[in-house]
């Protein structure tokens, strides 16, 4: 199905956040949209998809003009959408998600489970997309998460199917799934919207590639366009894509020490397993592994927000196990939790509140707890300024932010006063090229100030770009700290759980084409 | 940041004139002889619009005039919203912490208890028993709620099943006590105290019963919105509130954020109870409490959560209150009409699509915080 937009304009008050955007999707075209944090892409999908109505342009779907009104409106006109957030009952079956606001019945009311369980089948067989109908969706990773959302739009018979950043959570052996699966859409004759920030995705995949920024539509290029040549059409200005990194010169004595870290999850599982490292001041620590490997128990943790089960963990020779987050934040942690909407912020509160969510009790926000409107807006007025924060004003909901937006709100709160360690979890996630340039840069500045730096991140290519050292994580334990500049294949075997000098040997033996190619890259 | 402000104004306004329309329809239905004259609509209808036209504007007119017609009436809907405000304040309070209180009904029963039994048992000089009376019932519903805060924060009990449970314990509490020395008058059999002494009294607006509690009231509004929008606890409330996981991230408590609301919740009902106490009844029975923690739930919902939307809410709700009372008196409306009323306006604020659909009102960017009331 072709799908054509001219004209498309959405305002939020005075702000436009598409201007007269005009883009064609072909059949059986994957279509990427790129642009900087807040250019409007997820607006434009959003009135695609009928949660927001356009205030000018019109949408023709293979030349008919389509108004969509609602959600249901588009999926009957066969549009189907996978948000970044997604829209399943964690209760409910992989069956029962799909079928969901389309249930079949057979006489009585009686939930036709079988028909829904022989569909999915039906359709994860066509499509590549594996998945077990009856596991409940709490019980699955998020990648197969993702898979239950395409199925259902594909259940619904969707002709044009947007994804909206959907490999942001993604691990790389997922993302690679993806891409079969969006090869498959393809083939079927399916277009494909997809939405995302990393290049090398867009140039790996895409037919064709609209650039958007500030709500304007700036090019639509060829897949073999350059990488730099993309960065430069986002975000407006040539983007250094490797982060300027020289060895640290402030390096201090050990900072963090973190000794035999048990951690239990609460399913009684234990999740951290004898964990034991050093990082110093004027150093960045990465850990490297795929997700859930025990990463968000070991920072939770760290911060006090999980009880350790044993072990010990010093900052600057103080213990801080059995404290709580108020002690670790006041012993100078900064913290980016890796899920920002979770536990980043908080969504109904403005950008100013937020940018001094955990600094509100100290001067000069409050004064004997009266809070300091004055401090709090200036306050706001400059980190908005610096972290470059597109929002209307300090005043408006973060939830009205784009997610990039949202993660820099975090990440400017957390950067702006002295630490003594900083914890950050994904830091760059949803983050555009030019914003990935500037946070990587803010946080080896914070390492040459003397700041004991922690990363975790899945992205292998953040973790190398910025560990002085990297710590693999594989079920709960350390398979080994490595130097930064292990080759991509040899962290690629610790991921899998094997030991540093063994992973190096296979890692000789059979190399890999990725693998080679990012090396050669460093 | 103003114009959802406005649209909720505007729902809530709505939901008010939804709702006397519905009380339109029902004046109709439930008067024989009006309803008599839809028999025989068809034949000649001006009888049937005109018996109509004519039940629902004596109905409505006289409850204008008993709410709003003159400073005596006017007096009557401030002495009823009084109480209304005070409640309707501790509900919100909870509200915005992210708890559902039902418990004004019994914080405020506990509230009017302490503040009684201090009005009519000790004999002291004129201002400083009003405040001792006052302060103990501030301390009595601080008691009654801040238990609830305190369960939830140290066992994780739900916060609705608790209130509700402690609002039949306060009610028979005060029954029996009512039937014991503590609390009996002296010679009499049925439950009832004996009247608060006079220095323990609010003093009244002279030929009204309007009283100073009042003011106080006023005084709590003004409290609660510093507390909520100036304060570093108010902010800890509502990021808690808001999301809970980012506020224990942020370094905050999430039990003593629940605690604090809950015990200034409970605070505030008591407050109303010790208002109806010293300001309107002076001896203490029973029926202290009538409906006022159950329709200050309604208050709060109705003014949004917010102080002033509070008040409004609260005056919307003594103006029918008062009127009421007249309309019942003058065209044998009964009474259970205005309870009706506000049972609907509820209902419309509760469905706020229903209103948006009926006025056309345009919907974008969702959520109030009460839906998050539920949230455990
Ligand atoms: N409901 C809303 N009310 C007000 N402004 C909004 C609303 N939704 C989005 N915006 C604004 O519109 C602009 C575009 O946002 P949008 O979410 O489309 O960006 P995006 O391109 O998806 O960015 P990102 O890459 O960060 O996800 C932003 O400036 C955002 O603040
Ligand atoms: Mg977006």
């Amino acid at each position: 199905m072709k799908l054509e937009l001219r004209g498309l304009t959405k305002r939020f008050g005075s702000l436009v956040a598409n201007d007269h955007i005009d883009l064609t999707v072909e059949s059986g075209e994957i279509h990427c949209l790129l642009g900087e944090n807040g250019a409007g892409k997820s607006t434009l999908m959003n009135v695609l998809y009928g949660l927001l109505q356009p205030d000018e342009g019109s949408v023709l779907l293979d030349g008919e003009p389509l108004t969509c009104t609602s959600p249901g409106a588009a999926i009957a006109a066969g549009i189907g959408m996978v948000h970044q957030h997604f829209m399943l009952v964690p209760v409910f079956t992989v069956a029962e998600n799909v079928m969901l606001g389309r249930e079949r019945t057979r006489g009585l009311g009686v939930l036709d489970q079988r028909a829904a369980r022989t569909l999915v089948r039906e359709l994860s067989e066509r499509y590549g997309l594996a998945v077990d109908p009856d596991a409940r969706v709490e019980d699955i990773p998020v990648g197969v998460q993702q898979r239950v959302e395409i199925l259902k739009a594909l259940a619904n018979e969707a002709k044009v199917l947007i994804l909206d950043e959907p490999t942001a959570v993604l691990t790389p052996q997922e993302i690679d799934e993806l891409i079969e699966v969006m090869r498959a859409l393809k083939r079927n004759g399916t277009s494909v919207i997809f939405i995302t920030h990393k290049l090398k995705e867009v140039r790996a995949i895409a037919d064709r590639i609209t650039v958007i920024r500030r709500g304007k539509v700036v090019a639509t290029v060829a897949p073999d366009t350059s990488e730099s040549e993309l960065a430069e059409l986002m975000v407006g200005r040539p983007v250094q894509l490797q982060v300027d990194k020289r060895a640290g010169t402030n390096l201090g004595g050990a900072k963090l020490a973190v000794e035999g870290l048990d951690v239990v999850d609460p399913q009684g599982f234990l999740a951290v397993d004898g964990v034991s490292f050093e990082v110093r001041g004027g150093e960045i620590l990465g850990i490297a592994g795929v997700q859930g490997n025990g990463q968000t128990e070991l920072v939770e943790a760290l911060m006090g927000l999980t009880a350790a089960a044993s072990g010990s963990v010093k900052l600057g020779g103080r213990e801080l196990v059995g404290a709580g987050p108020r002690e670790h934040l006041e012993a100078g942690i900064g913290y980016i939790p890796e899920d920002r909407s979770h536990d980043g912020y908080v969504g109904t509160f403005s950008v100013a509140e937020n940018l001094i969510l955990d600094l509100h009790s100290r001067a000069p926000f409050s004064r004997n707890g009266t809070l300091s409107p004055a401090a709090i807006r200036a306050n706001a007025a400059q980190r908005v300024e610096e972290f470059d924060v597109r929002t209307q004003s300090v005043e408006t909901e973060v939830s009205a932010l784009s997610g990039g937006n949202q993660q820099k709100v975090v990440l400017a709160r957390e950067l702006s006063r002295p630490l003594e360690l900083l914890i950050a979890a994904q830091p760059t996630r949803g983050l555009d090229v030019g914003s990935i340039e500037f946070v990587h840069n803010r946080i080896v500045r914070e390492r040459d100030q003397g700041t004991a730096v922690l990363i975790v991140s899945t992205e292998l290519e953040e973790i190398v770009a910025l560990s002085d050292r990297i710590a693999v994580m594989y079920r709960g334990r350390i398979v080994g700290i490595v130097g930064p500049d292990t080759s991509w294949d040899q962290l690629g075997c610790m991921m899998a759980g094997i030991p540093p000098e063994e992973a190096a040997q296979q890692a000789e033996e059979n190399p890999t084409v990725l693998g080679a190619l990012e090396d050669a890259h460093e | 940041m103003s114009r959802p402000w406005v649209r909720e104004l505007v729902v809530s306004f709505a939901a008010v004139i939804l709702a006397l329309v519905v009380g339109a329809v029902l004046i109709i239905v439930s008067d024989a002889d009006v309803a008599a004259t839809w028999g025989y609509f068809f034949s000649y209808p001006p009888d049937a619009l005109q018996a109509s036209w004519t039940a629902v504007s004596d109905a409505y007119t006289s409850l204008f005039l008993g709410a709003l017609g003159g400073w005596k009436p006017i007096s009557e809907t401030l002495v009823q919203a009084t109480p209304l405000i005070c409640a309707g304040l501790g509900v919100s309070l909870a509200f915005r912490a992210g708890l559902f209180n039902i418990g004004a009904q019994g914080q405020l029963i506990a509230g009017a208890l302490c503040a009684g039994w201090v009005g009519f048992s000790f004999e002291l000089p004129v201002v400083v028993h009003l405040l001792l009376a006052l302060a103990a019932g501030l301390f009595g519903g601080a008691v009654w709620g801040g238990l609830v805060g305190l369960l939830k924060a140290r066992t994780g009990a739900h916060e609705v099943i608790l209130t509700i449970m402690l609002n039949y314990v306060a009610l028979y509490l005060l029954q029996w006590l009512l039937t014991t020395d503590v609390l009996q008058r002296p010679g009499r059999n049925d439950p009832i105290s004996p009247v608060v002494e006079q220095t323990a009294q609010f003093p009244n607006w002279p030929g009204t019963r309007l009283h100073l509690g009042f003011l106080v009231a006023l005084l709590a509004v003004a409290a609660v919105w510093w507390l909520l929008a100036r304060s570093t606890t108010g902010f800890q409330l509502r990021a808690v509130g808001a999301n809970p996981e980012a506020a224990r991230t942020a370094g905050m408590s999430v039990g003593r954020a629940y605690t604090i609301a809950m015990l200034a919740a409970g605070a505030l009902a008591g407050l109303a109870g010790a208002q109806q106490v010293l300001g309107t009844d002076y001896p203490l029975t029973d029926g202290i409490a009538g409906s006022v923690g159950f329709d200050s739930i309604t208050v709060a919902l109705l003014g949004r959560a917010s102080p002033i939307g509070t008040v409004v809410a609260g005056l919307v709700f003594g103006a029918l209150n008062a009127g009421g009372l007249q309309m019942q008196l003058q065209t044998q409306t009964p009474l259970t009409l205005t309870t009706v009323l506000q049972a609907t306006i509820v209902l419309f604020i509760a469905a706020p699509a229903l209103v948006r659909a009926v006025f056309r009102i345009r919907a974008e960017g969702t959520g109030t915080v009460l839906a998050k009331g539920w949230n455990a």
